[in-house]
Parts: structure tokens; sequence; C-alpha cells
């Protein structure tokens, strides 16, 4: 996993409860051998006009000229600013893959769904939790202010505004670490390396027939 | 202090660390992978820039996606018509080379099912930890192996790891006790079981299956049985090794040899639980109650014997349960109380790694010999787990008999079983199946799956409905049909 480095990046305001991970990435995309690549078909049905099919070149496809990600004040987008209860729906790693795809470093909403912030933490993904009304300011200010940014600093877990205010926000110690370490489940098992070798030589030990090369040595 | 259960020496002899929190990590000694979950996890190395941990400790081979049709499979992968299929397949094909994984390719005589193909080279061994992208990966148990499905993201950590992380479960003794009917056989005994614990019941639990039924079961059977301990809710289902189990691994191509051979089977000999080991829970059947098995809903839990009938909703006190059994005969197009025996069928399928292994086809085979399948029958099909139990079945004139009888003979892979390939199921089609999931829609949009033996599936064919096998030598099917 990517470490997450301080972001001070470009917001878009996508203004909508209860966002669910159908809506992030549509069902059809999931057949995909891969983990990457589903930044293209990120909230498929709302960016663009007509219904997307995996391995279509999306960049013939019909844009919805609407939709917040679509309007050019918005392009290059690193911090997502949202409304509550972003991510429900089912367990797909594929939204957190898709909105990383897609460039997002950050997502800022009032609540976030279990499952969803899980994944999104478990794939590089800041979630920042901030009260309702701070988010209602946020969104006043990004729609006032063409090219309006946020610094996101996760080490001294704040968010600082283009104004110099501070906006304190909370996160779970270990998942910090794993974020800023770029640990995944992978990279913290890996810590226990020694472990592992040490285990793997005791039990090679005992039971050699276990391991093909010396199984039929 | 009381004894240890099969599953918690095969527990301690894998512990690897145990974090504060409960979880702990375990050593994995065998990792099978097939096309469908594994791209995600190979790509995950790449993306980390991370190698597999130990090579020799994984083996590939693609089934869910392969066509079954000589015709497509003398192609090899061009056969596949799906281009999406295509893909997964020619993915597995390229990450094992780029990886230095051990793959049997499309055709590769050793190609097949993976939990078919795992046990079948010796590659699931006493003693071992085995994994694989696939929830029916509990078939290796048969062999005292602790064996987990796991997911993708699982997959890519024990590639890169050689660990899970893992918490410990609860011990389940399921013993059944006495002998079998002539004509009743292993996956009547695991439908049985579920339908007394439930879908629910092996939850939190690692299934023990024991007593002197099981002990009867040959490898094949015992494969059956721990197969759906994951329909019974429990993620692994074991069987305690003894001679049956030591006679089936001699002489297979990843079975240790000479001194090694002699060193591994007397360590196999101690995984039994022991005797004063205690359980959390156990459950007994008596085999001699055991009928033929037929399920008549949309989950493994909803079966009955071939004498009974279809439940009514109607009789059932609990609520939910009865909006259940309301949605599931609605779904299956069955009336309260209808006899089982007068379910017509439109399809038979007999395969998957529940029921497609050499002996399955056996016992299918002694049923078609000499018969007919009934004009009413679409499409009867016979898919053997592996390119190995296909030979062998050839070998045997079992492929004469089936194709005889008007049964197609096909290509191993999971073929009807999820229908990811060309063999699926039209909607509303009732479907005769050995294998292990009669949810809505899995063998394809609106079939309609019952789960019953392969002897059962072969009679079903014949008759056009369900039969009770054992009447069938007093009572000539041809006339039902
Ligand atoms: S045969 Fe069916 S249950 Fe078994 S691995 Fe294949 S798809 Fe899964």
């Amino acid at each position: 996993m990517r470490k997450f480095e301080r972001t001070e990046g470009l917001v878009a305001p996508l203004d909508r409860a209860n966002v669910d991970t159908d809506l992030i990435i549509p069902k059809q995309f999931l057949k995909s051998i891969k983990r990457t690549g589903f930044g293209v078909n990120l909230f498929d049905e709302l960016r663009y006009l007509d219904e997307g099919q995996p391995g279509q070149d999306c960049s013939q496809r019909p844009l919805n000229p609407e939709f917040v990600l679509n309007q050019p004040r918005y392009q290059g987008a690193s911090v997502l600013l949202a409304r509550r209860n972003f991510g429900c729906g089912s367990s797909r790693e594929h939204a957190p893959w898709a909105l990383e795809d897609f460039g997002f470093r950050v997502v800022i909403a009032p609540s976030f769904a279990d499952i969803f912030y899980n994944n999104a933490f478990k794939n590089g993904l800041l979630l920042v939790t901030l009260p309702e009304d701070v988010i209602d300011r946020l969104f006043r200010e990004v729609e006032a202010n063409e090219g309006y940014r946020l610094d996101v600093d996760l080490e001294n877990q704040r968010v600082i505004t283009p104004s110099g205010e501070i906006l304190e926000f909370e996160v779970d110690a270990f998942r910090k670490h794993c974020l800023l370490e770029g640990l995944d489940d992978i990279g913290i098992t890996l810590q226990d390396e020694d472990a592992i070798r040490a285990f793997e030589a005791k039990h090679r030990q005992e039971r050699p027939w276990l391991f093909r090369d010396s199984a039929q040595a | 202090m009381a004894g240890q259960t099969l599953y918690d020496k095969l527990w301690s002899q894998h512990l690897v660390k145990e974090r504060d929190d409960g979880t702990a990590l375990i050593y994995i000694d065998r990792q099978l992978l097939h096309e469908v979950t594994s791209p995600q996890a190979f790509e995950g190395l790449r993306l980390a820039g991370r190698k597999p941990w130990r090579l020799d400790a994984n083996l590939a081979t693609p089934d869910h996606n392969v066509p079954t049709t000589v015709k497509e499979r003398a192609e090899g992968n061009a056969g596949i018509k799906d281009p999406v299929s295509l893909i997964q397949v020619q993915t597995l094909d390229d990450n094992c080379v780029e990886f230095g994984i051990e793959e049997f390719k499309i055709n590769d005589p050793r190609q097949g099912i993976v939990h078919v193909v795992g046990p079948e080279q010796g590659a699931t061994l006493p003693g071992m930890t085995v994994v694989c992208g696939d929830s029916h990966t509990a078939t290796h148990g048969a062999f005292a192996a602790l064996a987990h499905g796991i997911g993708t993201s699982e997959v890519e950590h024990v590639l890169a790891t050689q660990c899970l992380l893992a918490q410990k479960m609860k011990n389940m003794q399921v013993r059944v006790e006495g002998k079998l009917g002539v004509g009743v056989t292993a996956k009547d005994v695991v439908l049985a079981i579920i339908g007394k614990i439930g879908t629910a019941g092996g939850t939190g639990y690692a299934i023990e299956f024991a007593g002197s039924a099981i002990r009867d079961l040959s490898m094949e059977g015992r494969m059956t049985v721990c197969n759906m301990a994951i329909e019974a809710g429990a993620r692994v289902g074991l069987i305690a090794v003894d001679d049956t189990t030591i006679e089936y691994l001699a002489e297979r191509p990843f079975a240790p040899r000479g001194e090694q051979w002699q060193a591994a089977v007397a360590d196999w000999r101690n995984l039994v639980s022991d005797s004063d080991a205690e359980f959390d829970k156990v459950v007994t059947l008596d085999a001699a109650e055991i009928e033929p098995q037929v399920s008549w809903g949309t989950s493994p839990e909803m079966v009955t014997g071939i004498s009974g009938e279809v439940p009514d909703p109607a009789e059932q006190d609990d609520d939910t349960v009865k909006r259940g059994y309301t949605r599931a005969l609605e779904y299956m197009g069955l009336a309260p109380k209808q006899k089982i025996t007068d379910i017509k069928l439109d399809k038979v399928f007999i395969g998957s790694c529940t029921n497609s292994r050499i002996e399955d086809l056996r016992e299918a085979a002694k049923v078609a010999k000499g018969q007919k399948v009934a004009a009413s029958i679409e499409l009867a099909m016979v898919v053997p787990g592996s390119g190995l139990v296909k030979r062998q079945a050839e070998a045997e004139g079992l492929d004469k008999i089936f194709i005889e009888a008007g049964f197609e003979w096909r290509e191993p892979g999971c073929s009807m079983c999820l229908a990811m390939n060309a063999d699926k199921l039209g909607a509303g089609e009732h479907c005769a199946s050995t294998s292990n999931r009669n949810f809505e829609g899995r063998q394809g949009y609106g079939g309609r799956t019952h789960l019953v033996s392969p002897a059962m599936a072969a009679a079903a064919a014949i008759a056009g409905h369900f039969v009770d096998v054992r009447r069938l030598d007093a009572q000539p099917v041809t006339e039902e049909a």
C-alpha cells in the first residue's frame, strides 16, 4: 500500500447523502481481473449519459455535463467532499479502488458506512470525519471559490482551510500508523518475517514431506 | 487436562504467532489457485513489487470458466467463446508463468476442478493447512488437512507471506453411527446432516465428521461429505486419518516417497482426535435412518428423503421459516405436499467438486447401464472432475454406458455447478444436480436446482422424475419413463 502523504489538494463537492457502493462503482465492472483501472467507471451512472459496459473506451461516451466531476473547475481534484453515510451498500473493495484510481486521496464527510471505512483504509484512502455543520460550511466555501483547496495533514490530524483555519479530526491510532507507514495487512504480517522464517525452518525439519522439494528427495 | 481434537492439533502445528486481539498467524502449506479469485491477488503483488513467498506451496488450474464440449476444448483457450472468461483463464496462465507457479493448463490431462485435482495429485496431504480462493476448500479436510476457503485479499496475503490471519474456531463433532442402507451414499449423509443442523448450524465451528458410517466411506465419499461442510455453515470440515486415507495417498505424484513416506505415515497416524478430547458441540445421526435425499427448495437445508413430500408453509410455526418456504416454493414452482417422486425434471447434471470423482461416475453408470434417458429430459450431462478421472472412467468403459443411455459425456470443469461457462439452466427448468448449491439462479437465471447423489441423478434422468434408487432392482425404471 502507498504511504499517505500530506495532501494539499483541489476539493470536489458531491452534494448527495447515502452515496452507495453501487453508485461508486456499478456491478458490471466487478468482472474485471484487475484491482486498478476502475477510475474511468467511478460514479459511472452519474458521470455518463449512456449505460457503461466493462472494457468500453470511455473517452467516446457522452458525458453528463451536470455532474460535478465533469465540470472544468474540478478537474484534478484529490479531495472529495461528501455527505452523510458515504459508501453504504455492498462490501466490494472495488469502491475504494475506483476512488483511488480516479485520483482521490481523501474523502471528507460527516459519516461513512462501516465496511467501506475498513476497505478504504486497507487501500490507502484517508477518510476524514467532520461535524455536519462544518461540512455544510465547507460545501458553501468550495462552491463560492473556484480553485478551493484543502491541506490534509494526517500526522497532526488536521485539515487547514485556505484562510488558515484549523479543523481537527479523530482517527484510530492503528489505522493512522498503517496509512502513514504505507502498511497493508501484508505489510504488517511481513513485520513478523523473522518469526515466519523461524517457524518455517522448524516446520520443514519436523515434517519435511510437507515441502515438495524435500518430500521426494 | 482434556485431550486435543484433530482441529486443535492441526491449529497448534501451524501457529506462527498469536496476537493480543485474538487473531493468529497460521502457516499455510498449500495454496490452490484458479482463474476467478486470483487475478487481483497477482495484480496486488505486482503493484507492491512483491514475490510469492514459496513457489512450491502453490498449484494452479483453470476450472470455473472452461468449456466442456470436446470441440471447444480441442481449441485450448481459444475455444472459450465468452471474452471475459477467456481473459480470466489467459490471465491465470500469464500470472503463473510470470511468478513461476506450476499450473495444469486447460488441456493438460491433469487439469480439473481444484478440489478434485489437489487430492488426486497428492498435493493435499494429512496434516497440511490448505487454502484456496473458493469456499469448497473444506473438501480437503477429508484428509485430516486444515483447509479454509479464503477471499481474494487473503489469496494475495498467503502468496506474499505464506501465512493467513485467522481466528480459532470452536469444535463440533458430527457422528454418523451404524450402516448406510443400500443405495444411500455420502451425498445423502451430508444432505441429511445439513437438513438436521441447518445451513448456519456449523457457523463458527470446525466440524469433524466421525462415527462408523463415516469410517466406512471411501476417500471419494469422505471428500463429498467435507465438501459440503460449508453448506452447513462451517468453513472447515475434517475427518481423521486411517488406513483408507493412507492407501489413497500412496504413490500419488506429489506424495512423499521412500523414507519420507514412512516418516509421514507414522506422523499422520496421530491425526485423530484424542479419545478424551472435548467438543463444544456434538450431533449424532443414525446411518440406518438416512434415505436418499432430494432438496426441494433454494437452500441446501431445504431437503428431505425420497419418500417424503414438499412441506406446507402453512404448517410452519416460525414466521421467518414460513416466509422462506413460501418464497422457495414459488421460485421452485412446487406445490405444498407434492410428492418428491412427482417432481419432473428437464435437465440432469452429474459433476462438480462434490460428486465428479471416479466413484461417483461408477455409481451413476451402474444405474444408467442398459437404460435410456427419458424423452422428456432435454439434457443429461456427465462432467468428470478432472482429466484423469475422465481417462479412468473411459478405461472402465463408463463413457460408453453413459453415451449409450443418452447422456452427454463432457470435458472436465465446474460446468453447470455455477454456470460461468456456457452450461446453464433456462428459466423455470428443473435440474437433478449432484452439485452443492441450490440458490436462486445458481445454475442459470431462473433455474431450479435439486441436489441429489449421482445414483439418484442418473435414476431421475431415466425416469424423467425423481425415483427411489433403492427400488430400481424390483421395478424397471423404463416403465416409468
Ligand atoms: S464445482 Fe462448483 S462448487 Fe465446486 S469449485 Fe467449481 S463452481 Fe465451486
